[in-house]
């Protein structure tokens, strides 16, 4: 396994306050690497400093072998930045901004040409290519940005939050390029507030909270070790009582969600037998029933909740 | 160096045709020559010098001040900045685009003197003085905008401020040899004293020039070597507070 970002003690501080403290973690090769938490943790300023935008206040970081305070150019030659908020030159076509991106990057000619094609064609906006940015929608703008983060053919692409703001099919595109792009063995590192996207793409997530890595782990492993309880969400035809269901012993807790009832406990088989007995027993009929293991939504809850 | 030029292709799309740009670069030379030159019993091709000298300093000074703040604004910068490519890439690049606009632009009172009778005396020193002239105005306007601000029209404010107090006293209206003593000295700090001498030597002709030309065009380098320096030193500094 071969480590392609190291970061050893990596800090960043704002006049004072601290957005990244001291934070450790490898991405090797070839994964997905979800970084997650709340507004403010600290993830647009790791991207940041992991894409040399910025200088780290203190610590290391090493992209493919290079350290980026000291060999900026060639670290950046190897990868690929979506920023948080970023903009394509909205004076210039499409066109003209993935082939200066391409200029950039050094990349040639006639290899720039042929990537800018089939990049416009993977997203769907080879006939609007002459068309200068600014008459773009905002899925579209993300998509260009994200087109020229990979006129370069990037080792590794970093997205701070590629599918904020999109509608359900741009989201789902831009997911399924990701996915593609990491079948072809790129490394992505991904920042996201959607945790069923995170779910769904990463090998692996680190979860951040107040400049300070809570947990980095696979999704599944971090779901048993942190998510908590297993749940049973039942939905009846009329309103059911809470204090009676909250009778059975092996409800630890009950939460109302929606038309929903959320049943938590270590033992949703013998749940199951039990909500049978009570519809029957009160003549109701259950319209939904389902079990489900702690989401990765959980351990993100359980994590970055604020105490007291 | 590819890559400064794909810059300076950038910003020539961009930025040529932005008001600004065309408002102070253009514009200027031709009022302040209007106010202060015609209609004086002048010789036209002091006249033309002069005025040649002014759109030099005018035009190449407008292009590259502009280019930071536009891009803080419009979050462009940030972007750039994950390019594999150093601040002094991206300044040449934007330098090299305000070179060729103070070029092209210098054209204009070149043609209007030869239709109204001037001839070029000089005109490889003359070619050599603009080319000089306008990288060293360029990089006197980045450091215009070297504040980390995202407002064009502040820079704008700063850079007029330094600007006109320049074209007065730098032997445009009035020759250098016919100033007062302080008034030489003044001249002498201004870089556009040396491409206007120049103008002079390569239009009016051998006796018309105040420094010798290896003086001025030594001077230009001089100066070329102070802005660059310090704009890059200055924009290193803030492209940091500008994200
Ligand atoms: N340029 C800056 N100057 C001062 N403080 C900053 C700057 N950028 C970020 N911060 C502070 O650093 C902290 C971390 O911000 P950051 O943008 O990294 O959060 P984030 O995890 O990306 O949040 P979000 O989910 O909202 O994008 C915040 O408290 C923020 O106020
Ligand atoms: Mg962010």
């Amino acid at each position: 396994m071969q480590n392609v970002i190291t970061v050893k003690d990596l800090t960043k501080n704002y006049n004072g306050l601290r957005a990244v403290d001291h934070i450790n973690f490898n991405v090797i090769k070839g994964e997905v690497f979800g970084f997650l938490g709340p507004n403010g943790a600290g993830k647009t300023t790791t991207i940041r400093m992991l894409t040399g935008i910025i200088k780290p206040g203190f610590g290391q970081i090493s992209i493919m072998g290079f350290n980026i305070a000291r060999d900026p150019i060639k670290a950046k030659q190897l990868m690929g930045v979506v920023p948080e908020m970023s903009n394509a030159y909205v004076e210039l076509s499409a066109w003209n901004n993935l082939i200066f991106m391409a200029d950039l990057y050094g990349v040639p000619k006639k290899t720039a040409r042929q990537r800018a094609e089939a990049l416009l064609n993977l997203f769907d906006l080879y006939d609007r290519k002459d068309h200068k940015i600014k008459t773009f929608s905002k899925g579209m703008k993300q998509k260009i940005i994200i087109a020229m983060a990979l006129m370069n053919e990037p080792e590794i692409l970093f997205l701070d939050e590629p599918t904020s703001g999109l509608d359900v099919q741009s989201a789902r595109l831009i997911r399924d390029i990701i996915r593609k792009l990491n079948k072809d063995g790129k490394t992505i590192f991904l920042s996201t507030h959607y945790m069923e996207e995170a779910n769904e793409l990463c090998n692996k997530v680190a979860i951040i909270n107040h400049g300070k890595i809570a947990a980095i782990d696979a999704p599944e492993q971090l779901k048993i070790r942190i998510g908590g309880l297993q749940r049973v969400e039942v939905s009846f035809n009329k309103p059911a009582d809470i204090s009676a269901l909250s009778a059975i012993p092996e409800i630890i807790n009950i939460r109302k969600k929606g038309d929903k009832l959320a049943l938590y406990t270590n033992e949703p088989g013998s749940i199951i037998y039990k909500l049978v007995d009570y519809s029957r027993a009160n003549n109701l009929k259950m319209v939904t029933l389902h079990t489900l293991t702690p989401s990765l939504e959980d351990v993100f809850i359980t994590l970055t909740q604020e105490v007291g | 160096m590819k890559r400064a030029y794909a810059i300076a292709k950038k910003d020539m799309r961009i930025y040529y045709l932005k008001g600004p740009v065309v408002i102070f670069g253009v514009l200027s030379p031709t009022f302040l020559f209007l106010a202060f030159m015609v209609g004086r019993d002048l010789q036209i091709d002091f006249l033309i010098a002069g005025l040649l000298g002014m759109t030099v300093f005018f035009t190449s000074t407008s292009v590259s001040p502009v280019v930071a703040p536009t891009e803080t604004q419009s979050k462009n910068l940030e972007r750039l900045a994950a390019c594999p490519v150093s601040i002094t890439t991206i300044l040449i690049g934007d330098i090299l685009a305000s070179v060729f606009f103070g070029v092209a632009i210098s054209f204009i009172p070149i043609l209007l003197g030869i239709a109204m009778g001037v001839t070029i005396i000089h005109p490889l020193i003359l070619i050599l003085g603009i080319v000089l002239a306008t990288f060293c105005f360029s990089a006197m306007g980045l450091i215009f905008s070297s504040t980390p601000t995202s407002m064009t029209s502040t820079v704008m404010m700063l850079s007029t401020m330094i600007k006109f107090p320049l074209v007065f006293i730098s032997g445009i209206f009035i020759p250098i040899r016919e100033l007062p003593l302080w008034g030489q000295a003044l001249a002498s700090l201004s870089p556009l004293t040396y491409i206007t001498d120049l103008c002079r030597y390569s239009l009016q002709g051998n006796t018309y020039n105040y420094y010798p030309i290896i003086v001025d065009i030594g001077a230009l380098v001089v100066f070329l070597v102070i802005f660059m320096v310090a704009a890059i030193k200055l924009h290193e500094k803030s492209l940091p507070k500008r994200l």
